[in-house]
């Protein structure tokens, strides 16, 4: 009895040698990755090589390194007795998964709320009364004041506009559908600082009597009126900046709600038709009830973009003039005004907007995906 | 009126409203691109539509594009009248700047992500349902969140101004969506393929790399696109995480900064919009089909 207990520890005493001596070796493999790895970095930190050659070379390290990692974890698992391979093995495909989200997303959001009670310093503790600041501060109110006005704006005409040339283009010849959808769309391509530089372009203001060069005055002056700073009237200047992401996002509204539109069955409205009903009422009472999901969704999408707007207001005003924004406000009390306790409180305060519409969009994502079983 | 009168009439209204619609939202970008290639005078003195009134007098030049690139001093002519500031703008660094930034911050996700699709889809595990709801439940926060928290990291671990920096950044931020549209691809793979293959002894690293990853790509390009517009036109992060070294700053950098110093040399401002927006515009207009399918799957990246 005795001598089979011992005899057993004694396997399992061996096993955990050989074990014990495979995983040294097998270490030696990441050990290796991980060294060549670092070298590098020091190089591409360190080196004052052509700028085309550290491009080039940071870009095979940077992909490289990660397959090169994946292939050492897997090398080190493929040694390891079968118990702990299969063990392991999903750590080895999640694992650097949920390493980065929590250090990038889970972990700042506890982070940042933390953060948000202290004060510029980051070592007294001052309570609640940066989020003092987020709800009462001149700037905030203010901001608060301008998203809801991009908000209800800039979606909603985002979206009007998009469903408008949706149902239009859809009553075209489907090649003439393509060249306007394409011209409309196009945007999109376009950065937000890239489309500033076109729509301050386009605002540009010289005093009057001089030769206008921006559109919009050239048209006022040939209309007889005078020359606007546009940028600089308010409260009307923010209706000029939310122009903008009108003319952005219009062109994804209308591929997504036009795509929704293809898919309503054409006997629906055929039989509309047949029982007299006009084109007025066979958009209201089939095309959009039909469509009512596909617009929830390119809505939401829409409103939580908006309330994140931080490019177009940067590169136009600087959030000067009235227009300042949350996200802007919280860039300028960043590196401004070097207070990261306000930051961060109205980083939170932006989390705690978007959190329910975007739950709301999930959850219509979600039924039509099945991702959340 | 007979019946199809009016609907002649009314497809021809159709039609009208259509092209103003378009031709509206042509205009700016035309504008745009025709005063990069006008003299700098010209582009002060009279409105660039002036252009098509007389072609024969528009003087069109590349000048724009020489100065903004940096190029200028290899020009004689040029080289005499550039100011100290002009010859210093060189948005040629800026777009190796935005490549070296974008290419790795656009493929590092989708390994990472891919890894982890098929990890959720194919492997059991105890947790696995609890972690992978963690990361879609992650799709809600925006990244603003993390900006304090990571640049307080990166300062202490001088990764603050660094390719690697923002790279990993960008990665962490495009991971929620990048994995749950490739989970929802991945988990709808036919489920014999993965079988017989192991019967056949396979390994999952083996499975993944030979069959998983193949036959993901429509799901892959979809995602490739949408994060490397997302990327190359992000402003945010980048003055954020590279703002402290000028010597890595991309496009959409330089060209807040030109906005800043040039506000006025709409000769140079736009040529160098013009050429943040070549590449984007050439992954636009020739992977039309896989853009949209992008954009219709990142609509809801936090």
């Amino acid at each position: 009895m005795s001598g089979t207990k011992k005899k057993e520890q004694n396997s399992v005493l061996q096993q955990l040698i050989t074990d014990v001596g495979r995983l040294l070796v097998s270490l030696f493999v990441p050990l290796i990755t991980f060294v060549v790895l670092w070298r590098v970095f020091l190089f591409l930190r360190d080196s004052h090589a052509s700028h085309g050659i550290i491009a080039t070379v940071a870009i095979i390290w940077g992909v490289g390194g990660v397959l090169a990692l994946f292939f050492a974890a897997n090398f080190v698992i493929e040694r390891l007795p079968n118990q702990w391979r299969e063990r392991l093995t999903p750590y080895v495909f999640v694992g650097p998964a949920i390493a980065v989200l929590t250090w990038y997303l889970f972990l700042p959001t506890l982070r940042s709320f933390y953060i948000s009670l202290f004060d510029a310093s980051g070592k007294h503790f001052v309570g609640l009364s940066n989020y003092v600041f987020a709800f009462t501060s001149h700037a905030m109110l203010e901001s608060f004041r301008n998203n809801l006005f991009w908000l209800i704006i800039g979606s909603g005409l985002s979206v009007g506009f998009g469903l408008l040339i949706a149902v239009l283009t859809d009553r075209t010849d489907p090649k003439f559908e393509a060249f306007i959808k394409g011209l409309i769309f196009m945007p999109m391509a376009i950065s937000m600082v890239g489309a500033s530089v076109i729509w301050k372009f386009i605002y540009s203001y010289r005093p009057a009597g001089a030769e206008q060069i921006g559109v919009l005055n050239a048209i006022v002056t040939a209309l007889g009126g005078k020359p606007q700073p546009w940028l600089l009237l308010r409260p009307w200047n923010n209706l000029f900046l939310i122009a903008i992401l009108i003319w952005l996002q219009t062109g994804f509204a209308m591929v997504i709600i036009s795509a929704a539109i293809k898919g309503i069955p054409s006997e629906l409205p055929e039989a509309g038709r047949i029982d007299g009903a006009n084109e007025t009422q066979i958009f209201f009472r089939i095309t959009i009830p039909y469509i009512r999901g596909t617009l929830v969704t390119v809505s939401t999408t829409i409103v939580i973009f908006t309330l994140k707007i931080f490019d177009i207001v940067q590169a136009m005003t600087g959030g000067n003039f009235g227009t300042q924004v949350i996200a802007n406000e919280q860039y300028v009390q960043m590196f401004r005004a070097f207070n990261f306790g306000r930051g961060a409180a109205i980083a939170i305060v932006l989390l705690v907007l978007v959190i329910p519409v975007m739950w709301y969009n999930l959850r219509q994502f979600s039924g039509q995906t099945e991702a959340f079983r | 009126m007979t019946f199809k009168k009016k609907n002649l009439l009314s497809k021809a209204l159709i039609y009208i409203v259509l092209l103003v619609i378009a031709g509206i939202w042509t205009i700016p970008t035309l504008g745009l691109l025709v005063s990069s290639f006008r003299p700098a005078d010209d582009v002060t003195s009279t409105g660039w539509w002036t252009v098509f009134r007389d072609p024969a007098q528009a003087h069109l030049t590349m000048d724009n594009y020489r100065i903004v690139l940096g190029t200028a001093g290899n020009n004689p002519r040029l080289k005499k009248t550039i100011s100290r500031g002009e010859e210093n703008i060189d948005l040629g660094t800026a777009v190796l700047n935005s490549l070296t930034v974008t290419i790795p911050a656009t493929l590092i996700p989708i390994l990472i992500a891919a890894f982890a699709a098929y990890g959720f889809a194919w492997i059991r595990f105890p947790g696995r349902k609890f972690f992978f709801i963690g990361v879609v439940a992650l799709l809600v926060v925006p990244l603003q969140i993390a900006l304090i928290p990571i640049l307080k990291d990166y300062i202490t671990l001088h990764l603050n101004g660094t390719f690697l920096g923002i790279w990993l950044a960008h990665t962490g931020f495009g991971l929620p969506l990048a994995v749950y549209l490739l989970y929802t691809y991945v988990s709808a793979l036919p489920r014999d393929i993965l079988e017989s293959a192991f019967i056949d002894g396979a390994s999952h690293f083996t499975i993944f790399m030979r069959l998983v990853l193949p036959l993901s790509l429509p799901a892959i390009a979809a995602f490739a696109i949408f994060q490397f517009l997302w990327v190359w036109n992000d402003l945010l992060v980048a003055l954020v995480f590279l703002g402290a070294n000028p010597a890595v700053e991309v496009l959409t950098q330089r060209l807040l900064g030109m906005l800043g110093t040039f506000g006025t040399d709409w000769h140079l401002l736009t040529a160098g919009a013009f050429i943040s927006m070549i590449i984007p515009l050439t992954v636009f207009f020739s992977l039309q089909r896989y853009f949209v399918r992008g954009l219709l799957a990142g609509s809801v990246k936090g």
